[in-house]
């Protein structure tokens, strides 16, 4: 497999090409770029990719299908602010990390049916933790302080007491926590636990047949998924919306999600992040383009019914023209990039 | 429990298996396109608003109601061969999830059109039937609710006729069982494709109506599809009895949760209650009560 998930394995320029690349995102772009830029497009982007690659692990590694992401992230962003509310001296990593331990136990939870429930009788059991979690949060009072609004504002966002609650600090606090997770899931895939999974995907009786806990394993990969998709859920209400709130964690959260892993590419990592960027732009895209095209001719609600229609062509387009997803395309990209430089050195050669 | 009124348990028991017949036509629909292409139709939520928009529209415009319905029936019809031709023929062979995802952007389409031009606003839907509550003994039942689900029972029973005797039927489940065998002895697939999509544009017309003209026609309407879920879970994806005996389960423990379970747990249970429900059944029948067992060979 060429794909950009085996960076770790590759030689010496590209490993210092991406931490140029790392350097840039972290030091250039909270200097360069306008608060907009940073909270509009660039932390739901992280985040989102985040939640892509929770559920890529479960879909895409281990081939559990699954509709419970928006739950799984709600149970992230209530457990952490649970946590911060009552013990006030955790750190703020100690409560990210606990909420997504949290996140992944409930997971776990919901993943011990399968390994008699398989396929899409698996994504309703997925779908029943989705709405009974939603249904949880926003009934019981306790999980979120007894606020009176369904919303919770956040609390303070602060590590060391350095104050992170402006766009600068939550692009940072966001960019760091993908950074380090995307790096320890790339080592992970590439263990015998990922390797695992993989072999469950392809053929779970051929899995066990070889001698793989076939049960370790799915029951490994929801708690990892879920505990990915919690911290992707905690951050979103942090370091996205500031508010805690049942609603944005809604099944629609759970099909977004599940578009980004499926156009971004099953079975990647670096695809999630294409499939993200793809899901975060096209409504900025569309806005345009509609701006172009009617100019102010054309009502909201008209609006928002043509992109919704737009949207759902474009993913079909998508699973008709490439169904292996945007890192397909660009892996081919880069193929043939290299071998055209390839014959275009070695043509220098033969003709000098 | 001397006091325990059990006329109202059976009133809700009895209105709650009234509404099961709706969900079992819902679920029905699911089942044919299920066996017939092994796609996870999830845009039959989507096709019970066009078809009941689409009626609205006509009948707005002064269309008769029998010209409008035939109408609908043609305009179902027609979008369930489109369907057919656009999405799901060059898919032929991918993977179930793959499909499942198809019909997730198909019914952001159709939604995002039949809204489009027909307009998101709620729309009154009258089929003359008058909702009076009728007496039988000490039960009281709605007789909208008896008419609706005579309406559905009767065309549940003309499926299951349809798919056990006739020659079509009998090719959709050969096509059900293996796709390879069924082309190599000459069963044209793509046709029953376009047969198993326009029975789902029909069953959508006739559950998008009765569900419409309770509660008016509205983008809400979509939601009818999680309804029908847990039905399909219970009874198995691939049995027309595990969907009829799937929606009077779901639809008799759904209305008997939300009177005596909710009450209990502060607040209504409906969102989630079926599918706790469908996943315990799952728990002691993996593949529903009807569906088929899957044989694993490696």
């Amino acid at each position: 497999m060429s794909s950009p998930s085996s960076i770790l394995r590759r030689p010496f320029t590209q490993r210092v090409l991406w931490a140029l690349f790392l350097a840039f995102l972290f030091l250039a772009v909270p200097k360069y770029s306008s608060d907009y830029w940073l909270n509009a497009i660039l932390i739901p982007l992280l985040i989102m990719s985040l939640a892509g690659i929770g559920l890529n692990l479960l879909m895409g590694y281990a081939g559990q299908a699954s509709l419970g992401v928006g739950a799984f992230m709600a149970v992230g962003a209530y457990a952490t602010y649970n946590f911060l509310l009552r013990f006030p001296t955790l750190p703020l990593p100690l409560s990210l990390l606990l909420g997504s331990l949290v996140a992944g136990v409930i997971g776990l939870l919901v993943g011990i049916p399968s390994l008699r429930i398989k396929g899409f009788y698996l994504l309703a059991t997925t779908l029943a933790a989705q709405f009974f979690i939603e249904w949880i949060f926003s009934q019981y009072g306790w999980f979120s302080n007894y606020s009176t609004s369904s919303s919770i504002s956040a609390p303070r966002l602060e590590i060391f007491s350095h104050d992170l609650s402006a766009p600068t600090g939550r692009y940072l606090l966001t960019l760091s926590v993908v950074t380090i997770t995307t790096f320890l899931i790339l080592r992970l895939v590439r263990s015998q636990t990922g390797r695992s999974w993989m072999a469950i995907r392809d053929m779970d009786t051929a899995a066990s047949v070889i001698g793989i806990s076939v049960y370790a394993g799915k029951l490994r990969a929801f708690f990892v998924s879920s505990a990915v998709c919690g911290l992707a859920g905690a951050l979103w209400a942090f370091a996205y919306l500031g508010t805690v709130d049942a609603l944005s964690f809604n099944l629609d959260r759970s099909f977004q999600v599940m578009f980004i892993v499926i156009i971004g590419g099953l079975g990647t990592i670096f695809g999630n992040f294409l499939g993200a960027a793809f899901i975060v732009l096209l409504p900025f895209l569309l806005q345009y383009l509609a701006g172009k095209w009617f100019g102010g001719t054309i009502s909201a609600g008209d609006l928002t019914n043509l992109q919704r229609a737009f949207f759902g062509g474009l993913i079909i387009w998508f699973l008709i023209k490439e169904p292996k997803g945007l890192s397909a395309i660009v892996g081919n990209v880069s193929r043939f990039l290299s071998r055209l430089t390839a014959s275009l050195s070695l043509s220098h050669k033969t003709h000098p | 429990m001397n006091d325990f009124d059990w006329a109202f348990l059976a009133e809700t028991l009895l209105g709650g298996l009234l509404a099961g017949v709706m969900y079992s036509l819902v679920a029905i629909g699911f089942v044919l396109i299920y066996k017939a292409s092994g796609v996870f139709n999830f845009a039959q939520g989507s096709l019970v608003l066009s078809a009941a928009l689409t009626f609205v529209t006509l009948r707005d415009h002064g269309i008769s109601f029998l010209n409008a319905t035939l109408l609908s029936l043609a305009i179902m019809i027609t979008l369930a061969i489109l369907i057919e031709r656009i999405v799901l023929r060059p898919l032929v062979g991918k993977p179930q999830i793959t499909l499942f995802m198809a019909t997730l952007g198909l019914s952001f389409v159709i939604e995002g059109l039949s809204q489009f031009f027909m307009g998101a606003a709620v729309h009154e839907l009258d089929l003359g039937i008058i909702d009076v509550p009728r007496a039988f003994g000490p039960i009281q039942l709605s007789q909208f609710d008896l008419i609706a689900a005579g309406i559905a029972g009767t065309l549940v029973i003309v499926l299951s006729f349809f798919f056990s005797k006739t020659r079509t039927g009998i090719s959709l489940r050969a096509v059900a069982e293996d796709p390879q065998a069924a082309l190599s002895i000459g069963i044209r697939l793509q046709r029953l494709w376009r047969i198993a999509w326009a029975v789902a544009g029909v069953v959508s017309l006739v559950a998008g109506l009765l569900w419409g003209s309770r509660q008016g026609v509205q983008f809400s309407l979509t939601f009818v599809v999680l309804k029908a879920l847990p039905v399909l879970i219970i009874g198995g994806f691939t049995s027309i009895e595990g969907a009829i005996v799937g929606g009077l389960i779901v639809g008799a423990s759904d209305s008997l949760a939300e009177i005596y379970l909710a009450p209990l747990l502060g607040g209504s249970v409906s969102t989630w209650f079926v599918y706790v429900l469908a996943v315990v059944f799952l728990l002691f029948r993996p593949s529903g009560l009807f569906g088929e067992k899957a044989i694993e060979r490696v």
